[in-house]
């Protein structure tokens, strides 16, 4: 990773050195190789090659090589619309449309009733809406949207956001508008370049010399900023989200180190402007639990300290907080393998916070694409971490307010097994059962949201939009299941998908095209509940042999020998490690696990 | 700044820019001696070279500039640092 297109990047550099920095990232042969390609269609109102340029840098960076189609300049309606041969040929992973308020045309007029500026808002509103439908209909992709930063004057002063006709309300409520279709659609995203303006700071953003001359969305300089924000909704569509947090105690948490002065000389909470601004910012870590995101601890202390320092009244977090708390005098870089390795995650699913930076170095260094900001000062770790966009949301399903409770019974779980000695009598005793059933309408967002970030145990890793996985869940000839898994400690949630395809010209062969799960249920059987279930449906439909495929990533080896482990026979194995595998059924089938009550 | 300090400054700009390190400009260098010195990279250019000497070139100056010469007498007369 390029530390110069991190967060707080130096925006007026990126667009000075953006050939060199392409260059660079491109040399970097191992992150070539990791890379994932992504076609990104830009459909712009303004201006789009700036943007385009260094939004590909900042994915570069994450692990996403982009290709590119890019609209003739404000031919975003057009193309829309009406499609053209090389887009539709392009066929799109993702489309952007770049426009903003310089697109309005039809303006509130001071002799507009009230029901005219209503017209317009509906006309307005209309052909945005119309290119969202058509686009939807013709690409079957995600759509981002651009909406409107605020109008660069005010005729009415303050008053231009609260009269109707005033452009500033006009703008508002149009955006409303905006949030509301994304709120109610699916596959669909809002890029809130209203907020981007805002941040970056609303005059210096509309510069309208650059617009007038070339037709710029927004000041140079600010470009970046917008780049920016459209790859990280990108690279969390494509499930490049961190999954949580590893931080660092003492002077990271609160100030001072609680060996040296013991908890009571802690400082945080009420009282002086350094002991809130560290509460602040644990308040706002603890609010990440809600979105599934875990805390844990990696910190160079005895581990009674770093529990007296988290029983501080005064603290927002306390251990029970924590999924995770390594503290020792171990390197941090070891903790934070040891952590990952827990709770089943890849260690670069990290955000590492420490307020020291030889040790954000160490880190930085020892754990291969873990995240590390160069946080400032206490009170301004919330906006150093903030802006980091590791964990850009796109959707939130129910399951992700309870992920951090499953990793927490997990912990109970690990608890429970090493007081059994034989492993099955621990399974049983777990009173597990399963819901394995076919795709359903209910079900889709969170298999989407599981299929494109599970890179474990996936056997091909083949990435599904959700509208493939609504068309694979209507073809006659797929067979797709999905599988939850409870037990006495609690819910896991849907954590399998299995798709099969049936051979068009052999209706008796079966492929099994895609087959993960969820790391937090290794080692439970599932996999055996789920091979069993997926051939009891295949002998319904009458198939005679299904062929299981191994494509090998950095990130899947542990999934390597599945089909041996599930009885199958390997039937080839080229150079790269691609296998493939046939499970015969003339020969009978044995259910596999007595460990899951299914259905 | 004397010229000589002025167009090694330009050189590092250019050289940025374009991402080519064997850039040397003069006043008579136009966008016709640069391969990739486009419409769009002329702008990033002007946004460079105004950052680089806190300077800024009015609208009609951008599009008018006839080479590297008439540019540099705007940033001599216009710098800040």
């Amino acid at each position: 990773m390029l530390t110069a297109l991190n967060y707080p990047f130096d925006a007026k550099l990126i667009m000075r050195k953006k050939k060199a920095l392409r260059r660079e990232l491109l040399a970097d042969e191992g992150a070539n190789a990791a890379r994932t390609t992504k076609k990104i269609a830009i459909l712009g109102g303004s201006t789009t090659e700036n943007v385009k340029q260094v939004a590909e840098l900042f994915l570069l960076n994450n692990g996403i090589a982009a290709e590119w189609y890019e609209s003739e300049y404000d031919q975003w309606y057009e193309d829309a619309l009406f499609g053209n041969p090389e887009l539709d040929a392009f066929a799109p992973d993702v489309v952007f449309i770049q426009t903003g308020t310089y697109n309005l045309r039809q303006w509130p007029k001071m002799s507009d009733s009230a029901a005219e500026v209503e017209a317009k808002l509906d006309a307005e509103h209309a052909r945005f809406e119309q290119a969202w439908m058509a686009l939807a209909g013709r690409l079957a992709c995600p759509i981002i949207q651009a909406n409107f930063e605020p109008p660069y004057f005010r005729l009415l002063g303050n008053l231009d956001a609260v009269d109707y006709r005033g452009r500033v309300g006009f703008v508002n409520r149009l955006n409303q508008r905006f949030c509301d279709y994304a709120a109610a659609h699916q596959d669909f995203y809002l890029l809130d370049v209203a907020w981007v303006a805002a941040d970056f700071g609303l005059s210096a953003y509309q510069d309208r010399a650059q617009y007038h001359q070339f037709k710029y969305p927004c000041a140079q300089e600010a470009i970046p900023h917008l780049a920016y924000q459209l790859a990280n909704l990108i690279k969390a569509l494509f499930g490049k989200n961190k999954k949580g947090f590893a931080l660092d105690l003492d002077n990271t948490l609160w100030g001072g180190v609680v060996g040296d002065d013991g908890p009571e000389n802690l400082v945080i909470g009420e009282g002086t402007g350094d002991g809130e601004a560290f509460y602040d910012w644990q308040e706002y870590l603890k609010l990440y639990q809600d979105i599934g995101i875990i805390l844990t601890v990696a910190s160079k202390n005895e581990e009674a300290n770093a529990l007296a320092g988290l029983n501080h009244p005064e603290c927002a977090l306390h251990p029970a907080d924590f999924v995770n708390i390594h503290a020792n005098w171990e390197p941090k870089s070891a903790n934070v393998k040891a952590i990952a390795a827990e709770l089943s995650l890849g260690a670069d699913a990290f955000v590492f916070v420490d307020d020291n930076p030889a040790e954000r170095e160490i880190v930085r260094q020892q754990v291969e694409g873990i995240a590390v900001p160069e946080v400032s000062t206490p009170d301004r770790y919330v906006h150093d971490v903030d802006r980091g966009g590791w964990f850009e949301t796109v959707s939130l399903s129910t399951d992700d307010a309870g992920r951090v409770e499953m990793y927490k019974e997990n912990a109970e779980r690990k608890k429970l097994e090493t007081s059994f000695s034989d492993y099955h009598d621990y399974l049983l005793s777990l009173d597990m059962d399963a819901g394995i059933l076919p795709f359903d309408a209910v079900s889709v967002p969170r298999i989407t949201a599981l299929v494109n970030k599970s890179n474990q145990f996936n056997l091909t890793t083949r990435r599904y939009t959700q509208p493939e996985i609504e068309a694979a869940m209507a073809d006659p000839n797929q067979i797709t299941i999905y599988g939850r898994l409870r037990d006495k400690f609690g819910d896991n949630g849907l954590i399998s998908v299995v798709v099969g395809e049936i051979a068009k010209n052999d209706p008796k062969r079966l492929d099994i095209v895609l087959w993960l799960m969820s790391c937090r249920v290794l080692k439970r059987d599932m996999e055996f509940a789920m091979m069993d279930e997926l051939t009891r449906l295949a002998q319904e439909r009458g198939i005679e042999r299904i062929y299981g495929h191994y494509y090998p990533t950095k990130k899947n080896a542990m999934v390597k020998d599945f089909y041996a482990a599930q009885h199958f026979q390997k039937l080839s194995e080229d150079e790269k490690g691609n296998s493939e595998w046939l499970l015969d059924l003339r020969t009978g089938y044995k259910e596999q696990q007595d460990v899951i009550k299914v259905n | 700044m004397n010229d000589t300090e002025l167009y090694q400054r330009l050189d590092a700009v250019f050289q940025d820019v374009f991402d080519d390190d064997d850039i040397h400009v003069s006043a008579d260098t136009t966008a016709d001696d640069i391969e990739d010195w486009d419409s769009l990279e002329h702008i990033n250019l002007i946004s460079s070279i105004e950052d680089e000497f806190g300077m800024k070139f009015s609208m009609g100056e951008v599009t008018e500039m006839r080479n590297v010469g008439e540019m540099a007498e705007l940033v001599k007369a216009r710098a800040t640092k």
